[in-house]
């Protein structure tokens, strides 16, 4: 498994997209460090910027990292190594490849210039996101037999998530603004692992209060120790189940 | 050594192998023939447990390898397309692959100093030809002198010194006594390799002895006509099969 491991990440830590990703965030870090001196100012921007792009690079990228290796899947298949070893070294590497770009990229600015710890939920919460859209690439990539169709997928996901899921969370609260719908929002955000991200990010800044009741409730529920035990469980288990479920259709499919 | 027992496989609805059976023993050197698309490197890529079957069960040296990776340290594989990691290196292809199999320290490095490999440790595996790919697949398959052979159209796309070199290595380990299996459209070569003739067609085994039996039952001298008039007999069959399914219709 370490040795898979090894051949892996030695293969993905070369390639050229690796270092593209790393120099790109810290691009943006620095720039967004450039125009503010606030240092909540400086998160929350990244944070915006870092939640449509960390699931759309880790999406795509893990799609086309799958299609790209898969030579060197069936190689190691007709070796004396077990299936799910094989597995877990692709996606390891993958998750590790773009954690370590996250953590570059935005960790060297905020280690010259100071962090709070909303900067260092955002690390967090970049690495979790890498790791949930790596699971849902490969599980696309899994079930299909053709890189379009699994990158087509696997973008679906990233719309769904970013764009859609939000468009209809606002048109309920819209039309249901009569109502309490603070415990049902929080329960639609549950759902959803992008604004999970999001929110967890917000609870630690100070504009929650622009959020009106809910925000107040929102506030109250992520501060208890409660609120974050749940919040840091769901997260867990969006990172587990599309990786689990990706691997045990690789564990039976045909190559 | 091998045995596959009434396997099954469906590729959505094509069935590509039929209530399959086979026998190999060690010692023996099977031909694996059949048309294009008629199962041949389907059933190799089930033994290597990279396709799954729908029914049935394969043992290698009497353990169902279902579940179980530890087998394939003793099958040498050559792939009809080796496809590698492009920016992977000869070398450390190699390296790899000893990596893989930690235990076994004596290579048998005939085939890598035949092909001069050596020399082009440094080249990527994507800059390489199509033949040098081949030689490559060829040395791996041998290298941790495995009892079971498998080669998947060995000699398609080898210069014909590479061919004869190949040939004589797969003699050789022949009479050492392993186990080998051979798919190829090229007669000579199957006749020359080979004592054992197994025919797919249509995911079905039509014929499984050995070659003299061939050659009696077709009343053939000698190999390719013989392995011909077996093909028109399949075709012929068929014929009738559709024939008779017919009037059974009507």
């Amino acid at each position: 498994m370490l040795k898979l491991l090894k051949y892996a990440l030695y293969d993905i830590l070369k390639s050229r997209f690796a270092m593209i990703y790393t120099v790109f965030m810290i691009l943006v870090a620095v720039s967004i460090y450039q125009v503010s001196d606030d240092l909540s100012k400086v998160s929350l921007s990244l944070m915006n910027i870092m939640i449509m792009i960390v699931p759309l690079i880790s999406a795509v990228f893990a799609t086309t990292h799958f299609y790209n290796n898969l030579e060197f899947i069936e190689l190691m298949l007709a070796q004396p190594v077990k299936r799910s070893h094989v597995f877990l070294s692709q996606l390891l590497a993958v998750i590790l490849m773009l954690s370590l770009s996250i953590l570059i990229g935005f960790g060297l600015p905020m280690l010259l210039w100071g962090a709070d710890s909303s900067l260092v939920t955002l690390l967090g919460v970049g690495v979790i996101l890498s790791a949930v859209f790596a699971g849902f690439a490969f599980l696309a990539s899994v079930l299909t037999r053709d890189k379009a169709k699994a990158i087509g997928i696997s973008l679906g996901l990233w719309i769904y998530f970013s764009l859609v899921y939000d468009g209809f969370v606002l048109y309920l609260i819209y039309s249901f603004a009569d109502y309490p719908l603070e415990k049902v929002t929080l329960g639609l955000v549950m759902l959803n692992p992008v604004d999970l991200g999001r929110i967890l990010m917000l609870m630690q800044l100070d504009i929650s209060a622009l959020m009106g009741y809910t925000g107040a409730f929102f506030q109250q529920f992520f501060n208890s120790s409660m609120g974050i035990l749940v919040a840091g469980g769901t997260l867990f288990i969006w990172v587990l189940w599309p990786n689990l479920l990706a691997m045990r259709v690789f564990k039976k499919r045909d190559f | 050594m091998i045995s596959v027992k009434n396997i099954s496989k469906k590729f959505g609805k094509l069935q590509v192998l039929k209530d399959f059976n086979l026998e190999f023993q060690l010692g023996n050197s099977y031909a694996l023939m059949g048309p294009n698309g008629s199962g041949k490197t389907t059933i190799i890529k089930t033994i290597l447990g990279m396709v799954m079957p729908d029914s049935g069960e394969i043992l290698v040296k009497g353990q169902p390898i279902k579940g179980s990776h530890s087998y394939r340290q003793d099958i040498g594989y050559m792939p009809q397309i080796g496809r590698y990691p492009s920016n992977m290196k000869i070398g450390q292809l190699f390296s790899m692959m000893k990596d893989m199999r930690p235990e076994i320290k004596n290579y048998d490095l005939d085939l890598v100093e035949a092909f001069e490999l050596d020399q082009m440790k440094d080249k990527a595996m994507g800059t390489l030809s199509g033949g040098t790919r081949q030689k490559v697949s060829a040395a791996l398959a041998f290298l941790f002198s495995p009892d079971i052979l498998i080669l998947d159209e060995p000699t398609a796309g080898l210069d014909p010194i590479a061919v004869e070199i190949l040939k004589a290595k797969i003699k050789k380990e022949r009479i050492a006594g392993k186990l080998i299996l051979i798919t190829s459209h090229i007669m000579s070569d199957l006749e020359e390799l080979t004592n054992q003739a197994v025919y797919i067609f249509e995911g079905e085994v039509y014929f499984n002895d050995t070659i003299e039996s061939l050659k009696e039952i077709t009343g053939e001298d000698r190999f390719s006509p013989a392995i011909a008039k077996l093909m028109q007999w399949t075709l012929k069959k068929k014929a009738t099969k559709r024939e008779m399914s017919h009037v059974e219709t009507t």
